[in-house]
């Protein structure tokens, strides 16, 4: 996988910029261009103001693609953007702009960048960043601002847009000085990739943006004050590894994080050495691959019944990258309540944030897990403890009935999308019920191949991030988005861009007429009064998708399942499968809300 | 119609004995209580730049955090602030403080403080003056510093620790307080340990390592 963007910046640089500051003079920058070899500012005029500062430094951490909105207060930096190689996507909505941005990030591995003006621009960012916040994905958001003289006087289109995302973002900076615009946006890309990653913004009046300046950017470096642990504490390793080796019930739980890490090979390596069965969180889908004897699957809510029963029976847990979200835990009482916990993160605040951690192990999840390889000497003996996992997933296989004459069955759908498909395939997913069934029906093996919306549950997410996940995709690998009727109608109008672009997508809408996990639980908790659920009001997917411009497709039966999936794949271009499934289909296994994950409910009678 | 999967039920499946507690610790003799709130001191050096007490006190408005009060000042470096903030937590949520408050890139430290650090808050008392000798008398025993007099009212600056500036204000009250502004804490450890040195990215794996009691052979 590719290095993070921050690391590639050739070491000379930094010598370069102090000549820069000592010179201040544009001749000393031209010189300094002449010197740096491999970096795309080698022929570039020095920059004379501070939007040109703003896109070389996106251009010196080796930015391909951005995503966003023109519009007022942004202009300077769209005018420097026009002269530059960076491939500017228009979106049809900021809040796409942020998701794309963010599925970039989780495919490539570097911060996808989004720019929005100010005001309404800035705030139709903030679903994004939320959402990149909660996942911990790469993201550089720029926004422009009124005049640095208006902030404050409620002008034409003013948000205060670093106090409103605060909360949301990893950090954020009001670039007040077009000396140091760049070297903000610099280190708002260093951050963004570093450590834990998260989203970043940079806030640009537009004085500061149009206002002259000869001053390069440094080069992408976090502050001083930011400091990252890469290495676990050798004592609590060793303590950590003496409990591994005398686990009777091991198990291994990756998380979002192991991806991020680029640990998933690391984990692979170690669980199939110590041969422990390995759980994953539903952001850590495609760490380890789930066709291996060793994979349990995901646990959680929505997970496997045999995940969840191994993730509550176990002695011993590895939790590697997670942060233990409560759609994982259930309820915190009965969580692995037999459990000593071994906990790899980078981030010191997830320790014992929710699940208490007997053995802390900060830092870098591939750095640790090389760590805790080499301190345990044996493996556990769990001979017994593996067959009882292979047990439970014979006992709680995730097997549907799909009768022909019936309604066409999702998982069937989701199965007939992964038959069609490369195992490199991206699938991506707004959220609900049908990000449910993706998860369970489609088999991943394969780290960032697995792009949806976690922790904030964004519906919507699937279209954008599928525009995101192709560009920064290889040619060769499919992108598929499983979409549900409800999500995609929230930002379908992304398809327009998909079109333009001429992006090979394929996206699959599972209709069932319904906003279907708000139905499933209005059926079980609400006694099924369909409140504002029902969505028979639906568009014909099919020939929306022809008004935009893309292919059109529509399954009703199952004798048109495979066929219509395969025209649809093979179309080169944006295409839609309209897919009419089983209204009446719901998610299971489900731990209701808070509940305990080894009394999952296999059907509705159980809840 | 039933819908679902096949296997057990939940009732046929079996369920471990073991629990843990509303913090996430498993329940066994030796961490059987939940940790109960104590009140302490957090000290944060952070970069003296606009927004940074937002940052800090969103932290803890979002998060929950049970704050009692917070002060902010500069300190002898010009770039640089401290915050003082008294809280009143668990265990496990003083340590999330401390682990959040380092998250925020402006902050280069934050610390508990040991509970002999010195702590003075600041207290300005207006109350009636029908009687100055005796609002005087009190206002002796207290150290208060006359700050205003006018004949109806005599307004007091008084600093020292919480108990002391509360058992003031509650002999004032026989007088009539007409208003009260009060400070929060502010607070420096005692002789050589710092308040808020810039701490290696280690710290916290070191807080860990001793809130984990982890036994050491050469204890």
């Amino acid at each position: 996988m590719s290095e993070r963007a921050a690391k590639v910046t050739p070491a000379d640089e930094e010598q370069d910029d102090d000549q820069i500051t000592d010179s201040a003079a544009p001749d000393a920058a031209k010189e300094l261009d002449a010197d740096t070899e491999s970096t795309p500012t080698e022929q570039a005029e020095p920059v004379t103001n501070g939007a040109e500062a703003v896109v070389r430094a996106l251009e010196n951490a080796g930015v391909e693609y951005a995503f966003g909105v023109q519009g007022g207060a942004i202009m300077p930096v769209y005018d420097a953007l026009y002269d530059s190689d960076i491939r500017h996507v228009t979106m049809a909505h900021e809040q796409g702009a942020a998701h794309a941005a963010d599925a970039y990030g989780i495919v490539s591995g570097e911060p996808g960048i989004c720019l929005a003006t100010s005001g309404p621009g800035a705030t139709n960012l903030v679903t994004g960043l939320a959402d990149a916040d909660m996942d911990s994905d790469p993201l550089v958001a720029l926004t422009g601002q009124v005049p640095t003289e208006f902030v404050g006087n409620d002008a034409f289109q003013e948000t205060d847009t670093t106090g409103v995302t605060t909360p949301i973002t990893k950090n954020n900076t009001f670039a007040s000085d077009s000396d140091r615009v760049g070297s903000d946006v610099s280190e708002a890309f260093a951050l963004a990739g570093e450590g834990r990653p998260g989203p970043t913004l940079v806030d640009l009046p537009k004085d500061v943006t149009k206002g002259e300046t000869d001053r390069e950017p440094d080069a992408p470096k976090t502050p001083d004050t930011y400091r990252v642990q890469e290495r676990a504490d050798e004592e609590l390793v060793a303590a950590a590894a003496e409990r591994i080796e005398n686990a009777a019930k091991p198990a291994m739980l990756l998380g979002g994080g192991v991806i991020k890490g680029e640990a998933s090979e690391a984990c692979r390596e170690f669980a199939i050495e110590h041969e422990i069965p390995v759980i994953t969180t539903m952001p850590g889908i495609g760490a380890f691959p789930e066709d291996h004897e060793l994979s349990l699957e995901m646990a959680g809510m929505h997970g496997t019944g045999y995940a969840n029963m191994a993730i509550t029976h176990c002695d011993t847990l590895i939790g590697i990258g997670t942060r233990f979200d409560d759609r994982l835990t259930g309820g915190i009482e009965t969580f692995a309540p037999d459990a000593e916990l071994i906990h790899v993160d980078i981030d010191p605040a997830e320790i014992s944030k929710n699940i208490h951690a007997d053995y802390p192990l900060v830092g870098d999840a591939e750095t640790v897990v090389e760590q805790l390889r080499e301190a345990v000497d044996s493996s556990p003996e769990a001979t017994k403890w593996r067959a009882q996992c292979q047990q439970w997933k014979s006992d709680y296989s995730m097997a549907y009935d799909a009768p022909e004459d019936g309604p066409v069955q999702p998982e069937f759908v989701v199965e007939a999308l992964d038959e069609a498909t490369d195992d490199d395939t991206i699938v991506t997913t707004g959220v609900g019920q049908h990000q449910m069934w993706a998860c369970q029906y489609w088999t991943f093996t394969e780290p960032r191949t697995w792009v949806s919306s976690h922790g904030l549950g964004t519906m919507g997410y699937g279209l954008p991030a599928a525009i995101g996940a192709r560009l920064a995709a290889d040619d060769d690998q499919d992108v598929v988005c499983i979409d549900g009727d409800g999500s995609f109608l929230m930002t379908m109008q992304g398809l327009s861009v998909a079109v333009r672009e001429e992006l090979d997508i394929t996206v699959a809408v599972l209709n069932n007429e319904y906003i279907g996990m708000v139905r499933q639980w209005q059926d079980a908790f609400f006694e099924g009064r369909h409140a504002a659920s029902e969505y028979n009001w639906m568009p014909e997917f099919d020939k929306l998708a022809e008004a935009f411009g893309a292919a059109g497709f529509r399954i009703d039966e199952y004798d048109e399942v495979a066929d219509t999936i395969a025209d649809a794949i093979a179309y080169d271009g944006p295409s839609v499968i309209d897919v009419h499934i089983d209204p009446d289909a719901n998610v299971y296994p489900m731990v209701p809300s808070g509940g305990d994950n080894g009394q999952f409910a296999l059907a509705e009678d159980q809840l | 119609m039933k819908r679902g999967l096949d296997g057990p039920a939940p009732e046929e499946r079996p369920t471990p004995a073991g629990r843990r507690n509303k913090q996430g610790i498993r329940i066994d003799p030796e961490v059987e209580a939940t940790h109960l709130p104590r009140r302490t001191v957090i000290s944060a050096l952070v970069e003296h730049e606009p927004g940074v007490l937002s940052d800090v006190s969103g932290l803890f408005s979002r998060r929950q955090f049970n704050i009692e009060s917070l002060t902010v000042g500069p300190t002898k470096d010009d770039d640089r602030a401290r915050i003082t903030v008294v809280v009143e937590e668990p265990d496990p949520g003083i340590d999330q403080i401390k682990k959040q408050l380092r998250k925020l890139v402006p902050v280069i430290s934050a610390r508990e403080l040991e509970p002999d650090a010195m702590q003075r808050e600041l207290a300005l008392i207006k109350v009636e003056a029908d009687d100055p000798a005796q609002v005087n008398a009190v206002a002796d025993m207290y150290d208060a510093k006359t700050v205003d007099s006018s004949p109806e009212t005599a307004t007091f600056e008084i600093t020292g620790a919480r108990q002391k500036i509360e058992a003031a204000i509650e002999t004032f009250g026989q007088f009539g307080i007409r208003e009260i502004s009060r400070t929060g804490a502010t607070a420096l450890a005692r002789g050589t340990d710092e308040t808020a040195a810039p701490v290696s990215a280690t710290e916290s794996a070191a807080d860990e390592a001793n809130q984990q009691e982890i036994p050491a052979d050469d204890d």
